[in-house]
């Protein structure tokens, strides 16, 4: 995969977040076989679900894949789900669903779906949200944002790479916090509801935000920002009133 | 067809007004930027018309709603799955620019961008005939920042990437160029009745 510098019409405005890789139309626009081969609880309204897709192409962290379910009459329900898991040559990827109340895809993965069941899925897709853990990165998500965060992290220790990561993540309490085990040194959580003794409560400020962006590391940060409409307005708002560039953050809303 | 054990999915609605693959979201309308919100006034902001056309110009805010408003009522679809029914938006048709600029015989294709600099590509015909506007109004309301404002792109026929927000220009090209998402895997043309979501389909 190929950096794209930019567009070779470039527009007289400030430029946008250019893509990070060019993304494989093949693989893409291919519908294939996902077998599902284990469900881990994350939190009370979060599991992962494991695949074997022995015919993927690779994805870098941050993409996301296209998921379809069908049912018996030939209706179909995709949605996009960002890949949980680090690229690794095992054949498997990994996605985390959040249980949203009366969702049509999620709620058959909560209250259906078995080790053994087939769905389809396409991808990788979109190369802007990518990392391939060259620049230093700031991640910042809430809820289930934390998801394609999540890769980065994950390829950051698989690779044992020296460039700089630090996560904040937001979640209502420390049981709504997805990956808590996984959790390390790198990371920040920010609790909304509740939290443990003696740590407050409340959502992520300029004061989270700016121990990280006051030393910055060479060449500064490429921030990732994950999770609602909401989260991505306010996360973004602090970065830019922190001094971090706009184009030097990347937002992926989950709608 | 891979039926998928178990699966049986919402009640299953007739909806001629819905493409394939899209579902209705009722009042909800959401939000998929990349970029940052930009904190654009009307003030600031302008749209040039420019590339093949016999007279490049640009327009401030003022200039722009001087010419006939021109509103669209309809459905809107998002190539993320969602449609939106009965959405009006209220600005000027994209004619009313293009009869100034004058296109060139040879211009087939256009890049939209944004005052962010997102760009997207599409055929001129796309643009032309009473299918595309500029918008600054939302149900009789000012554009919301996050939903393009102070003013957008509206091509509400292709899918709704095509209608760049915070719309800065037109460069018009005798060839297709890819824009932001297009450069991404998404398709050149993006018609929702074709399902052309990514390239390739
Ligand atoms: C790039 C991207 C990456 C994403 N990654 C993740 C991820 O990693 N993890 C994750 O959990 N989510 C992720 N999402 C969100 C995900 O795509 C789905 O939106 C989410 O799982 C909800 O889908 P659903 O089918 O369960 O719910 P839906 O059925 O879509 O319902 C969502 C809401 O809309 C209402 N609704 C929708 N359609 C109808 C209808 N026809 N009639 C009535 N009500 C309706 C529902 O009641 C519910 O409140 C991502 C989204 C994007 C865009």
């Amino acid at each position: 995969m190929t950096d794209i510098s930019a567009s070779s019409f470039t527009p007289p405005t400030r430029f946008a977040v250019p893509g990070r890789i060019a993304v494989s139309n093949r693989a893409a626009a291919v519908w294939q076989t996902a077998t599902l081969t284990e469900i881990r609880r994350e939190t009370p309204h979060a599991a992962t679900f494991r695949f074997a897709v022995p015919a993927w192409a690779g994805h870098l962290p941050g993409q996301h894949l296209m998921l379809r379910l069908t049912a018996e009459d030939g209706y179909a329900a995709q949605r996009h789900y960002s890949i949980a898991s680090a690229p690794d040559d095992t054949g498997h990827i990994e996605l985390t669903l959040d249980h949203v109340e009366g969702g049509e895809v999620s709620g058959w993965f909560h209250t259906v779906a078995k080790p053994g069941d087939e769905v389809e899925v396409r991808g990788p897709l979109s190369g802007f949200f990518a990392w391939p853990g060259d620049r230093p990165a700031l991640l910042i998500g809430a809820g289930s944002g934390v998801v394609p965060l999540m890769a980065m992290v994950r390829h950051h220790r698989a690779r044992e790479l020296s460039v700089p990561l630090r996560l904040l993540v937001s979640a209502r309490s420390p049981e709504e916090l997805i990956y808590a085990r996984e959790l390390g040194a790198e990371t920040t959580p920010v609790f909304t509801r509740s939290g443990p003794e003696g740590v407050a409560v409340g959502r992520m400020t300029a004061a989270h935000v700016a121990p990280v962006l006051s030393e910055p590391p060479p060449g500064g940060w490429e921030a990732y920002v994950c999770g609602s409409n909401a989260f991505a307005e306010h996360a973004s708002r602090l970065l830019v009133e922190a001094g971090q560039p706009v184009d030097r953050i990347r937002i992926e809303r989950f709608g | 067809m891979n039926v998928t054990r178990g699966f049986t999915g919402r009640d299953r609605v007739h909806n001629p007004g819905l493409p394939p693959g899209q579902y209705d979201a009722g009042e909800d309308w959401p939000v998929l930027s990349a970029e940052v919100t930009p904190d654009l006034a009307p003030a600031d902001w302008t749209f040039r018309v420019d590339g093949l056309v016999e007279r490049p110009r640009t327009w401030d805010w003022d200039e722009a709603h001087a010419l006939p408003p021109s509103a669209y009522e309809g459905d809107i679809h998002c190539v993320t799955s969602w449609s939106k029914f009965g959405v009006r938006f209220g600005g000027v048709s994209l004619d009313a620019f293009l009869d100034v600029a004058r296109p060139h015989g040879s211009a087939t294709h256009a890049v939209a961008y944004s005052h962010t600099g997102y760009t997207t590509n599409l055929p001129l015909a796309d643009l032309t005939g009473g299918r595309a506007w500029i918008a600054w109004e939302y149900d009789g309301e000012p554009l919301p920042a996050e939903h393009g404002g102070p003013a957008r792109l509206l091509v509400p026929h292709l899918y709704f990437w095509k209608s760049a927000k915070w719309i800065a220009g037109l460069r018009l090209l005798d060839h297709d160029e890819p824009g932001f998402w297009e450069q991404n895997g998404y398709h050149a043309r993006g018609n929702p009745w074709e399902e052309q979501r990514y390239s390739g389909d």
